[in-house]
């Protein structure tokens, strides 16, 4: 089976503690200014390019001219990007800690196939027409599916591979009941095709502060389950045994990932692999402790999916390429990587 | 009563019989044909199964020879070969990957004759048969791709199946891309192909699929002893004398010959590849492979799957993939309660 963090991450020559803390510190504030700078190009960069001085001149000295309502505009996609990619690769590090299995992701668990059902439901079949009124579906739809995912991946025992095949499995069968709404409905196809890629071009201010408390709660969450799932790591026994309370943990856990992927999901629509892929960067260089895997994968996710948003604008100029397009296509290889990596005998 | 018999000549050769087996097959080629029959006589215009009968026999009137012989039964056979195919091929993946949920569905080779069939009609605005080669083209391209990436030192089950969700994933955001792209008019029947569809079937689909189908299956049929002998490990496999490697190589090439076939006549049908072996396994209550009754299990299945569709649904409503889709979804949550209280997977 796979178990987490290999050992060649593990085995590095192991500096004075301190020292190591103090580089790790400021690896995290480079981050964070590499994050600055995405954010930054976000703004700038697109159908028209702007000028620095003239984002500076739009974030802070809003005066209506042209340039300052496309900042205005772009504003609100890059900070929804922000929350986005910080809640999809918190509820990564999160969901591969709890299951100890580099290969959870929330889209592989089907969180998101979950949210694309409840969606077109609400189209069709209630009559929703309003990117805001998706939200909440989408939510409760995510939440549904993770709680059946974890059931039927075996909850307390469950493996990575029963856990990606269970996933995959109740994607397949939302997938079939997706295609059978959209083949009846014309309206609902022509609203879902774009949905279901994952974009972050339909932000709007409304639709941030909606999900803006979920994002909050499942952060604080997730930071504070560092410590017990470091403890849980370590085996069951030997948790139990440093005073972790397994299912409290696992239950928090789960929900913490759900209310972060599900309340990015309702935003932008389904966005796979940035969960996947960041916590995995980050712990080749922090080690395995989720104190420092999770501040780092809440901010190198952003900076992820904003590059790929960013990427998607250059290369399809003046049109853009989905964000959700451009992280698969990035992502999908390095998750076969990944797999190739291990040995038979772990797998 | 006694499954399991050796039948010996007094030469010294020896075959064994498994009755239970031949039973099950005979039944379920019985229940296709039936099945077909009846699905030949429904429609707008009504057949009674004796009038299909006495037609395909070549005594009928001339009506009835036109409906049946030129529109319903090419579109029958089609159904009956696809479910064949699709049937087959899962059993090899299944098998091969030692894993009930290693189905062509779940590898993404469905995917990648839609990214194929996706491209013809989104791109070249192609007509049924650019389409028809576009999926075959995706369908082989993807499996191939999945055994190249999968390999190392050989082709391991679980990472066959872990490459190919990663293959999937990048395929399914292609065609995320592609069906946004699309007009509308496009995108509808750009779905309708995704969903997998025997509407409008002819002759011309029929004879390709027979030939592969003829070719194939007789092959893989004659490699079932090796793959069987395979699923008690490939080091015990080695020491009784079966080519792993080369064994495994050839039935994956068949499977997804059989598959993109099957994708590339009738669209990517969900779930028949992944319920008939699964199904006839437990009819025949033999472990091993399962080749022949997964290969009628999944004709009587798609032949069946399409009759319900006609019926609860109105003629040409909604399309076969649905119904396989919907039946095989609660299929798979079913057995995926069952495997894990059995510990299995």
């Amino acid at each position: 089976m796979l178990v987490d963090s290999p050992p060649e991450q593990r085995a590095e020559t192991a500096p004075a503690p301190p020292k190591r803390r103090a580089i790790r510190a400021v690896g995290l504030l480079v981050s964070v200014a590499v994050l600055v700078v995405v954010a930054l190009a976000s703004i700038a960069i697109g159908a028209k390019d702007l000028a620095l001085d003239q984002v500076w001149h739009g974030l802070f000295h809003d005066s209506g001219t042209f340039g300052d309502v496309v900042v205005g505009e772009r504003l609100s996609r890059t900070v929804l990007g922000l929350l986005a990619g910080a809640a999809l690769g918190l509820s990564g590090a999160v969901l591969q800690a709890l299951t100890r299995n580099p290969l959870a992701d929330p889209g592989l668990l089907g969180i998101n196939a979950g949210a694309s059902a409840a969606v077109v439901t609400a189209i069709t079949f209630l009559g929703v027409t309003s990117l805001t009124g998706y939200v909440w579906f989408a939510f409760l739809g995510a939440a549904a599916v993770g709680a059946l995912v974890w059931f039927l991946g075996g909850s307390r025992g469950a493996t990575p591979v029963r856990l990606a095949l269970a996933g995959t499995a109740i994607s397949a069968a939302l997938f079939g009941y997706l295609q059978a709404v959209m083949i009846m409905d014309d309206a609902a196809l022509g609203r879902m095709r774009f949905w279901t890629v994952g974009s972050l071009s339909s932000a709007t201010d409304e639709i941030i502060w909606e999900v803006l408390p979920f994002f909050v709660v499942g952060s604080v969450l997730a930071l504070a389950l560092a410590r017990p799932l470091n403890a849980m790591e370590m085996g069951d026994d030997t948790a139990k045994a440093l005073g972790a309370n397994l299912n409290r943990t696992r239950a928090l856990s789960m929900l913490a990932a759900t209310v972060l992927c599900g309340a990015a999901t309702a935003a932008c629509g389904p966005i796979v692999f940035v969960g996947l892929m960041v916590p995995h960067v980050v712990r080749s260089f922090t080690g395995p402790d989720l104190r420092w895997i999770l501040p780092y994968a809440a901010i190198l996710s952003p900076v992820l999916l904003l590059g790929a948003d960013v990427l998607g604008r250059i290369v399809a100029r003046p049109a853009e390429l989905q964000v959700g397009i451009v992280t698969a296509v990035l992502g999908g290889p390095v998750f076969i990587y990944l797999v190739r990596r291990r040995r038979t005998a772990q797998l | 009563m006694k499954t399991n018999r050796a039948v010996r000549s007094p030469g010294g050769l020896s075959v064994r019989l498994d009755v239970r087996t031949l039973v099950v097959v005979v039944l379920l080629l019985v229940a296709a044909l039936a099945a077909s029959v009846v699905l030949i006589g429904t429609g707008d215009f009504e057949i009674p199964a004796a009038d299909v009968l006495r037609t395909l026999f070549g005594e009928g009137n001339a009506s009835q020879e036109f409906i049946v012989n030129e529109l319903r039964l090419p579109r029958v056979l089609v159904g009956l070969l696809v479910g064949a195919s699709l049937g087959l091929g899962g059993a090899l993946f299944q098998a091969i990957s030692r894993n009930p949920l290693g189905s062509p569905d779940v590898l993404g080779l469905g995917q990648g004759a839609t990214a194929g069939a996706l491209t013809m009609i989104v791109l070249f605005s192609g007509g049924a048969t650019q389409v028809t080669l576009g999926a075959l083209m995706g369908g082989l391209v993807t499996g191939l791709g999945i055994y190249l990436l999968a390999w190392k030192q050989g082709v391991h089950g679980y990472r066959l199946v872990l490459v190919g969700i990663g293959m999937s994933a990048i395929v399914t955001a292609i065609n995320g891309y592609l069906l946004t792209r699309a007009d509308i008019v496009d995108a509808a029947r750009a779905v309708v192909w995704m969903t997998g569809s025997l509407d409008g079937r002819d002759w011309n689909q029929v004879w390709p699929l027979l030939a592969l189908c003829a070719v194939l299956v007789p092959l893989v049929l004659a490699n079932g002893r090796g793959l069987r002998m395979m699923e008690m490990g490939d080091d015990i496999s080695y020491a009784l004398g079966v080519r792993v490697e080369r064994v495994r190589m050839l039935l994956l090439v068949a499977a997804v010959l059989l598959t993109a076939a099957a994708t590339a006549a009738a669209g990517p049908v969900s779930f028949v590849a992944l319920t008939a072996p699964q199904l006839a396994r437990r009819l025949t209550r033999s472990p091993g492979p399962n080749l022949l009754p997964s290969l009628c299990m999944g004709a009587a299945l798609l032949v069946t799957a399409d009759w319900i569709s006609q019926r609860a649904f109105g003629a040409d409503q909604l399309p076969v993939g649905v119904v396989t889709g919907v039946l095989g979804g609660v299929y798979l949550l079913w057995l995926l309660v069952t495997e894990r209280k059995a510990g299995r997977i």
